[in-house]
């Protein structure tokens, strides 16, 4: 994530001062199969049918690796495996026990973090920057919290004899494949729960070399499992009949259709989908911050960010300085090769994924909005966007209304605090906000009023362990992250 | 010679109760109700879907009023629910005792158990936040504290059979914390719910906050679990499996919370915090620490 430190260079004198040579983070730390297998009963093994599919890396197009497509019966296979694990020893192992294993495996990653950091920004796209200076970092660190909460769960305040649901079934995004794997898995094994985990088809690699791991750290087999497939295999593991909850990140529009196939069961449910944050600026914040918070607001991570503050909400009277600025800021951004260091902005994470921004980019277009990007030669591979803002957006615009995950930034303005929370609150999502605001008083006004469940105030895109992380409304329901994590996984 | 002093009785009509009033349903349907032993008690109003929406609309218009009250006057005002339905305590022992059949002493415990269940959560209203909130140690030069939030317009469909001491249970839980709620009574034994009203109209819960129709859950709730103004249904009095499964379809749509079916509680046993929590939002705020 961007700093927040202010900077008083200017537009065209910083540009010219800016150019940098490459500097390339070395793959060679890296060793990447020609093919993997599924991760069950702590083993790779062949997928029943024998069918695979490519990943790729979306900032070249260059084919990493085959990866196992698991059928209905591999996911089965998974599920008894968890099922085994959980009866015989992940349950009845004292909580003490179970957190030496997850302190094990955040070492592991910690020493393992740039091969990680470099597999993720090659399998993903994002800039090796953010790759190795948040996603990893805070995996790590994923682990070590839940890892304390293993034998401490009776003083959680979720219930005098907290007990594990059993087999847990997670389906998890290709934004930060390796992160929200840290998500699902650290709090469904702290609490004494097995896993079966589905990474996203086209960023499978992280979470196979996260299997890896998990044999080093020793980790009895059947603890995780891992399933690779598309929505084909998600959709075999949701809604096997002996998985006691189910955990999943993603859209909206899948969230909704596990929120149907659970209906009449006992499963558990915590569903983490979209949103369409506003980032609202007041006159009297700081122009320099703000801007650099509205940038990692919506450039982080290629704007590929369920809490991505992609509608801005600028105050009337700021509303030209701010866009000044934020358009003379957009143009020092980098965009390219994700493992150069340098890079701020990386590939967009798939074809299907470019076309979607494309398509809704082009829609602002057709209903009046004015569209801007700074000059910036894209590479000739892979999947690219340039970071762009809309201006000229009214609430009935459809990219002020659906969420583009992308590098995509709608701009609206108000003139009173109220309306400001009123324009906020005016979507079916409801998973992050943020303020900015030299005045105390209002940014709690503002922080009550938002229906949002994370409100970044002078900030925007924290993360960590210890904070509770989850949407109001078509946002989704239950918690990751802190205390409130653990409830999503005891009963 | 005719009989001196024959008073006959003035009858009570039971309506529904929405947005602090008390109207007929809008389709005029009415609905004979019987005592356990197929007397005739009164005739119930039958709630449509015209009524299901009407009370949507109402709960929506008191939820900016109710969340935003302070947690000690609505601690207040449940408690004040609990002082009113004491003092009409032989009025409920009645009603319940005929509608669920109960012995004169049990219908009396019920209802004194709803009276000490709304006091139990009147209590609740200016604690629950530090309970289930609080600072968050995050790893960084940030402040950091979550507190819970209503979710807002909670349908609830009521326990069938305890017809008082069910419908306060599901009710004051959901209400307390700030949420406004629409409820579907219990079907066969409607008129607590209905006096209950009474009640509510005149403790100073302000209209909306609570909207009660009588009528059948199976044509009723389904139009709430559709309904994307509702953020979240209670089955808890929903006894039909496969109906239940169909209102938890609907209620997908907008991603509504959902309390699945709580057909084989026992409500007079103590309950603990979850059916506040399950209409709750845990809203985390950061702000960087600098000078």
């Amino acid at each position: 994530m961007a700093s927040e430190n202010t900077s008083g260079t200017h537009a065209a004198d910083a540009r010219a001062a800016f150019e940098y040579a490459p500097a390339p983070e070395s793959r060679a730390i890296v060793d990447i199969k020609s093919s993997y297998g599924l991760f069950v009963n702590g083993e790779f093994t062949a997928p029943s049918e024998g069918r695979s599919f490519k990943t790729v890396s979306p900032s070249s197009e260059e084919v990493l690796a085959e990866v196992a497509d698991a059928s209905a019966e591999d996911v089965d296979l998974a599920v008894k495996a968890a099922r085994r694990a959980y009866d015989k020893t992940w349950s009845k192992m004292p909580g003490r026990e179970r957190a030496k294993y997850l302190f094990r495996i955040a070492r592991i990653i910690q020493e393992r973090s740039r091969e990680l950091a470099v597999l993720e920004s090659l399998d993903n796209g994002k800039p090796i920057r953010e790759s190795r200076d948040v996603d990893v970092p805070l995996v790590a660190s994923w682990f070590f919290y839940y890892a304390g909460w293993a034998d401490k769960l009776e003083y959680a305040g979720v219930g005098p004899n907290p007990q594990p649901l059993g087999v847990a079934a997670q389906v998890i995004p290709w934004n930060f494949p390796l992160m929200m794997l840290a998500w699902k898995i650290a709090p469904a094994l702290a609490t004494g729960n097995t896993v079966v985990l589905k990474p996203a088809e086209t960023t499978p690699l992280t979470a196979l070399l996260f299997a890896e791991i998990c044999q080093q750290a020793d980790l009895p087999p059947g603890v995780v499992n891992i399933v690779t497939g598309a929505g084909e295999t998600g959709r075999a593991l949701v809604a096997h009949p002996d998985v006691d909850k189910v955990a999943f990140t993603g859209s909206t529009e899948v969230g909704r259709l596990i929120a149907k196939s659970v209906a009449g069961t006992d499963k558990r449910v915590t569903l983490e989908l979209g949103g369409k944050a506003a980032n609202i600026v007041f006159d009297d914040a700081p122009v320099d911050q703000a801007v650099e918070g509205i940038v990692n607001g919506i450039f982080f991570n290629q704007g590929h960010v369920c809490c991505a503050g992609s509608r801005l909400l600028v105050q009337e009277s700021v509303a030209d300085e701010v866009l000044h600025s934020l358009k003379r800021r957009m143009s020092t951004l980098r965009v390219g090769d994700p493992l150069d260091k340098n890079t701020d902005i990386g590939a967009i994470n798939s074809r299907e994924q470019l076309e979607k921004i494309r398509e809704l980019s082009d829609i602002g277009d057709a209903e009046g909005a004015e569209r801007w990007s700074p000059a910036c030669d894209l590479p000739a591979n892979g999947y690219w966007f340039p970071p762009t803002v809309f201006t000229g957006v009214s609430q009935a615009h459809r990219i002020a209304r659906e969420e583009i995950f992308g590098p995509v930034l709608s701009v609206l303005t108000f003139r009173t605090p109220t309306e400001a929370v009123e324009k906020a609150n005016n979507t079916p999502f409801g998973l992050s906000a943020g303020v900015w605001t030299d005045k105390g008083s209002r940014i709690l006004w503002m922080a009550d009023k938002l229906r949002a469940g994370v409100v970044w105030a002078n900030t925007f895109n924290r993360f960590d362990p210890a904070s509770p992380f989850g949407g109001y409304k078509e946002s989704g329901y239950g918690r990751e992250g802190g205390r409130h994590g653990l409830e999503a996984y005891v009963r | 010679m005719t009989p001196a002093s024959t008073r006959l009785d003035v009858r009570k009509t039971y309506k529904l109760y929405v947005g602090g009033a008390f109207p007929r349903s809008e389709s005029g349907r009415t609905y004979e109700v019987t005592d356990h032993k197929g007397r005739f008690l009164a005739n119930a109003s039958k709630a449509s879907r015209k009524d299901a929406r009407d009370a949507v609309t109402a709960a929506r218009k008191a939820f900016g009023g109710w969340s935003t009250r302070t947690p000690y006057n609505r601690g207040q005002i449940l408690y004040r629910i609990a002082e009113v339905l004491e003092g009409r305590r032989g009025q409920f022992v009645e009603e319940v005792g005929l509608g669920e059949g109960l012995t004169a002493s049990k219908a009396e415990a019920a209802v004194d158990t709803a009276v000490d269940r709304l006091v139990w959560y009147a209590g609740w209203a200016d604690k629950i936040a530090q309970v289930v909130g609080g600072a968050n140690p995050v790893s960084g030069p940030y402040f950091n504290f979550s507190m819970p939030d209503p979710t807002g317009v909670v349908a609830v469909v009521a326990p069938q059979d305890s017809s008082l001491l069910g419908l306060v249970s599901v009710v004051a839980p959901a209400i307390v914390t700030g949420n406004t709620t629409v409820v579907v009574t219990s079907y066969e034994r409607p008129l607590p719910a209905i006096t209950f009203s009474e009640v509510l109209a005149t403790s100073d819960v302000p209209g909306g906050v609570v909207n009660v129709l009588t009528g059948d859950a199976a044509e009723v709730a389904p139009w709430l679990a559709s309904h994307m103004d509702v953020n979240a249904i209670d089955l808890a009095g929903v006894e039909d499996a496969a109906l239940a499964k169909d209102l938890e379809e609907t209620a997908a749509e907008n991603l509504k919370r959902v309390l699945r079916p709580a057909t084989a509680t026992d409500w007079a046993m103590q309950p603990g915090i979850e059916r506040m929590t399950a209409f709750l939002e845990t809203k985390t705020v950061w702000h960087p620490i600098g000078i």
